[in-house]
């Protein structure tokens, strides 16, 4: 797989980052350098290998369902760039 | 039954499947401790996992995961094993983390079907692809300012269950039948409260159109759809667009839609250069879910009688038709107090039917006049069953029985108090009616006459007088009888 200009732009996009010119061309180099590199794991043969999804084959921890009273409200928004009314207010999005 | 829809060159079929949302009844969200608790105030139910603040981690709420079993074992579905929560990548105001933690490739539940039963006793099978669990995103407010969107976390992170048909569905009916299904399992196995107006039940739909026989078309998903009426209102107007555009030589863009409750239109929603790529992979704060068969087995001693069940047993102990006990089994509400009301006497178990109708016609009627729920009747099961029991009984005439209902409804007493009260009871005495029918022709002697020349519908106008002067009290039947054995022996 080789990154080029489009779908560097398209992950740029994606991700919300605005690229120059100048940040395309080093990000195309920078994950194809990568994606190479990640690319020798083919030369292994993974037949019969079960996918590891897990080293420590420890087991998935669950809580009980209690719910804890956190009235959160002015410490959530604490961090918000513009709040109104308890609410996030962020710049109008109607679909 | 006829499910194709006229076109001007030939005959169209829906091709319909939904993607039912779902919220778990549980006290806390999926990953985080916070309260699920409806309609508190903004961002008051927002822990540090919901708000997605760096570094912290999802635990997952295992009695979430009990609720998603149950549902797919009333689902009739397979339960497995093993499943898997991945990344649902994509940026909006409301999804704090840029990604939504659901269920892809391994999803809890797999392989179900529910059955939906139509009013001519026919039933049908829908199939389910499969329910996996994933959390619900915060709110987004577009109408409280001008210039600005409002954010309210509070439902980020609760856990839902999306619930996917097979594109089984042919007609908005079936539609509505089978969400209406799917709510009732979900209600009687209490993993959902099922309330669509506070969103705990919301569907998308996906709907194409076809030429019957033909391959299946493109199809378009309306999306976020909160009632049956929307659902079907929105599959109308969907399939005909569809249709308009494929007869004048055009072809279906596939789209994702949204509902404009107000005009009863679709519209698309995105347009196809920012298509989503979801760009979907296994989260690593998570790891895979494994449930072992026993935790299964006891998930599913613990299920409840479901409707279809209790539908096949009232078909058997009360000799009901299908479509009839369907109708009683829809809402457990119902169920319950038919059953309680049945139970209160035993000579009503060979009244079912009667009870029944009193239920979901007279009774009902009078819920939905004065905005009651059948839980919060005024009526209490076993008074309706000895209503029913005076009627059986000929003490009371079903007549009189209507006004007897209305006095139970509005001053809670029961039948017995009532009809005893107010002398409502039936004169079933052969010689009193005798005798006021006699009054009846010694009155109307003209009439007499003409009944006798052959107006047959006279009869009609007699019985009348005679429950005049009764009251209305008179048994019916024997009324009748007695009437037309002295006119006829008058001629």
């Amino acid at each position: 797989m080789k990154i080029d200009k489009n779908t560097i732009n398209k992950i740029a996009r994606l991700s919300r980052i605005k690229l120059d010119d100048k940040e395309s061309e080093d990000y195309i180099k920078d994950l194809n350098s990568i994606l190479d590199w990640v690319e020798q794991l083919n030369e292994v043969n993974t037949e019969n290998v079960e996918p590891l999804s897990n080293i420590s084959s420890s087991i998935l921890p669950k809580r009980e369902d209690v719910s804890k009273d956190t009235n959160s409200s002015e410490e959530i928004l604490e961090n918000a760039p513009d709040k109104l009314e308890g609410f996030f207010a962020v710049p109008k999005v109607v679909e | 039954m006829n499910n194709l829809i006229k076109g001007e060159k030939h005959d169209w079929e829906m091709v319909i499947g939904l993607e039912i949302h779902a919220q778990v009844k549980s006290n806390s969200k999926l990953f985080s401790s916070s309260s699920t608790k409806f309609g508190s105030s903004p961002n008051s139910q927002v822990s540090l996992v919901d708000a997605a603040m760096p570094g912290m981690l999802p635990v997952i709420n295992k009695y979430c995961v009990e609720q998603a079993v149950r549902t797919g074992v009333g689902l009739n579905a397979k339960i497995n094993n093993y499943s898997v929560f991945d990344r649902k990548n994509y940026f909006y105001a409301d999804l704090p983390q840029g990604y939504q933690i659901s269920q892809y490739k391994y999803p809890v539940v797999g392989e179900g079907k529910v059955t939906i039963d139509f009013k001519d006793g026919t039933s049908k099978d829908i199939r389910i692809v499969r329910l996996h669990l994933e959390q619900d995103a915060g709110k987004s407010l577009h109408d409280q300012n001008p210039s600005k969107t409002y954010v309210d976390l509070n439902r980020s992170g609760v856990a839902l269950m999306e619930i996917v048909s097979e594109p089984d569905i042919r007609t908005p009916d079936e539609a509505g039948m089978y969400i209406s299904k799917i709510r009732s399992i979900l209600m009687y196995l209490d993993t959902c409260d099922g309330n669509m107006q506070e969103g705990s039940l919301r569907a998308d739909v996906n709907i194409s159109v076809r030429k019957p026989g033909d391959e299946y078309g493109t199809r378009c998903e309306i999306k976020n759809l909160n009632s049956i009426k929307f659902i079907k209102q929105a599959i109308n107007y969907e399939a005909k667009r569809q249709i308009e555009i494929l007869e004048s030589g055009g072809s279906i863009e596939q789209n994702t839609m949204l509902f404009n409750t107000s005009t009863g239109k679709t519209r698309p929603m995105r347009n196809k250069e920012e298509a989503h790529d979801y760009r979907y992979f296994p989260d690593p704060d998570l790891l895979p879910l494994e449930i072992s068969q026993e935790e299964i087995e006891e998930i599913k001693s613990s299920i409840p009688e479901l409707p279809d069940e209790l539908k096949n047993k009232f078909i058997k102990i009360y000799k009901l038709s299908n479509y009839d006990a369907s109708v009683l089994t829809a809402d457990k509400q119902t169920s319950d107090y038919f059953n309680k009301s049945i139970n209160s006497d035993p000579e009503l178990k060979n009244h079912a039917k009667i009870i029944v109708n009193w239920i979901t016609s007279e009774l009902f009627s009078l819920l939905n006049k004065n905005n009651f729920e059948l839980i919060n009747s005024p009526v209490p099961p076993e008074n309706l069953g000895q209503l029913v029991k005076l009627i059986c009984t000929n003490e009371i005439s079903g007549k009189i029985a209507k006004e007897v209902l209305e006095d139970m409804f509005s001053t809670k007493k029961s039948a017995r108090e009532i009809v005893d009260k107010k002398g409502l009871k039936q004169v079933t005495d052969q010689g009193e009616i005798e005798k006021v029918i006699d009054e009846v022709i010694a009155d109307n002697q003209k009439m007499v006459e003409q009944y006798l020349d052959g107006k047959d519908k006279l009869l009609g106008f007699f019985v009348g007088q005679a429950m005049k002067l009764t009251k209305g009290k008179a048994n019916p039947k024997i009324l009748n009888d007695i009437l037309k054995e002295k006119l006829n022996k008058k001629d």
